[in-house]
């Protein structure tokens, strides 16, 4: 079992941002969504842990209708994913290590000791040892990215999903981002889902990558595949060719 | 053909007042849903109960200096203007009445709430919707964090908690200084402020404000967080979400100031 999203929709008033939107990750795969800004792939996201609903449509993991979970079983779902979001969305009263044991905390059986522990094995992770008392105002922009992936997998979560994990950083802090991606899935073994409109970052971490266009998904492919792709959309994104992407 | 230029102008202001009723309908049902949330979220003692100690000193006890500033310059003027008003006509040991009477029942209270819905309903207000837009929020659920029970129960509760014991020491301290300028400013003697503030006090005086400061703890603390977590649309939207918190708050205290007086005296 996986994640499924079948035929989903999602307006905001006027605005229908996905209009039948379909995928499905294979366990233990690193997906990537990409698309021009503002496409959807956000929303996308917010779907696989709950915090939206689809208008139509069903969002399945591990078999089960996210959209018809109760809170306790909404709670209990979440917990299997962790979720990197675009600006790290680090809670910005607490410590680096606070917020990376915050989900720890709602863990039954965890003592202060073993989360101690674990903070600093999740830290160790993401190459942030002895920055555990910072708080995230003194955190450069691609530290905080990587404090937001050590809360992410705190609590080894099956799935984790990145937010935009590259936007707004250096290419040298991009790359070390990927890698860390990379590493993720392969010490932790978990499947993940990054959406991304980073064409050099998702070629370098994806085993598989979607064009989300229209609200739907335009190409689904390996990186080979969207590198010779025909569809001159595609390729007007992927070269960033506006004359192509838009038909000039 | 006549009708055209007429009816455009005319169904303006008529679209306009119903999409204002639909959206004050829309956030009195939001409203009522974060507060049967709020309630549901109180089994969740373990998530707010760490954070409500240091709620309370954020709400109540940082808010006592302004709170007694406040009181103090309005315990000053009311004895001021009680002797202006009164000399000649009436003994001046009604000063201590006046001051009395109208610090318990009125003015300590609603000064205290119009001053905290400034103070603590726009800090909370600010604080939920900063986080609202930088997705904070989103990221407590993800973490298997409910936002009620983690972000509103806590400083509901220490708005409850917290309003009575500020309002108090707030009335303490507007009686103390209209005393002080009787005897420094009125050539009024203790015993004669004294015998007017006994005159007509009631101990019920007290509790009626005990529970006004209640009613206005939730109400403050309440919108602040309703307001933030509506929170949209960056900096601006925080900047429109704290100023709607006072003005909301300020209003629903004066409204619920003349319901307690209409109920309770």
């Amino acid at each position: 079992m996986s994640i499924q999203l079948a035929g989903v929709h999602k307006a905001f008033g006027p605005k229908k941002v996905l209009r039948g939107f379909t995928l499905t990750l294979r366990e233990g795969e690193t997906a990537a969504i990409v698309g021009p800004s503002g496409c959807g792939k956000s929303v996308l996201l917010k779907h696989l842990v709950g915090l939206l609903r689809p208008d139509a449509g069903t969002v399945f993991v591990d078999g089960r209708s996210v959209g018809d979970l109760r809170r306790r079983e909404l709670v209990e779902l979440r917990r299997k994913i962790g979720f990197v979001f675009q600006f790290a969305a680090l809670f910005d009263s607490m410590t680096v290590a606070a917020n990376v044991s915050m989900g720890l905390r709602r863990l039954p059986g965890w003592d202060r000791k073993r989360i101690a522990e674990r903070v600093g094995e999740c830290l160790g992770l993401v190459d942030l040892n002895g920055l555990g008392e910072r708080f995230p105002a003194e955190l450069s922009g691609g530290q905080r990215k990587r404090a937001g992936l050590a809360r992410a997998i705190a609590a080894s979560p099956k799935y984790l999903l990145y937010d935009e994990p590259t936007t707004g950083l250096d290419p040298v802090t991009t790359s070390v981002i990927d890698r860390l991606i990379l590493r993720m899935r392969d010490e932790l073994g978990v499947t993940a889902l990054v959406v991304t409109h980073d064409m050099t970052s998702a070629f370098r971490v994806a085993d598989r990558i979607t064009f989300l266009h229209g609200g739907k998904a335009r190409f689904t492919g390996t990186p080979a595949e969207v590198r010779t792709a025909g569809d001159d959309v595609l390729r007007g994104f992927v070269e960033g060719d506006p004359a192509l992407y838009y038909g000039l | 053909m006549v009708l055209f230029p007429v009816t455009v102008p005319l169904s303006r202001p008529l679209a306009a007042s119903g999409r204002s009723t639909l959206a004050a309908l829309g956030s009195i049902g939001q409203a009522s849903a974060l507060f049967a949330g709020s309630v549901r979220a109180l089994r969740d003692i373990g998530v707010w109960g760490p954070l409500l100690l240091p709620q309370m000193a954020r709400v109540g006890v940082a808010s006592v200096p302004i709170a007694l500033f406040i009181a103090m310059f309005t315990g000053i003027v009311m004895s001021l203007q009680a002797s202006y008003t009164l000399t000649g006509t009436i003994p001046l040991y009604f000063v201590g009445t006046m001051v009395g009477k109208t610090m318990i029942l009125e003015l300590g209270p609603v000064l205290t709430g119009l001053t905290l819905a400034g103070r603590v309903g726009a800090n909370i207000s600010a604080e939920l919707g900063t986080m609202r837009v930088t997705e904070q929020v989103d990221a407590l659920e993800t973490l298997a964090y409910n936002p009620i029970a983690y972000l509103v129960v806590p400083r509901t509760l220490a708005g409850i908690l917290m309003f009575p014991f500020v309002v108090l020491l707030a009335i303490a301290m507007g009686i103390m200084s209209g005393w002080l300028t009787a005897l420094q400013l009125l050539d009024m003697s203790s015993p004669e402020f004294i015998k007017g503030l006994r005159l007509f006090f009631e101990p019920w005086d007290v509790w009626f404000a005990v529970v006004k400061s209640v009613s206005f703890g939730a109400v403050v603390t309440g919108i602040g967080c309703f307001c933030g977590l509506q929170t949209d649309q960056g900096a601006e939207g925080v900047g429109r979400s704290a100023t709607r918190t006072v003005v909301v708050s300020s209003m629903i205290i004066l409204c619920l100031d003349a319901f307690w007086a209409a109920v309770l005296l």
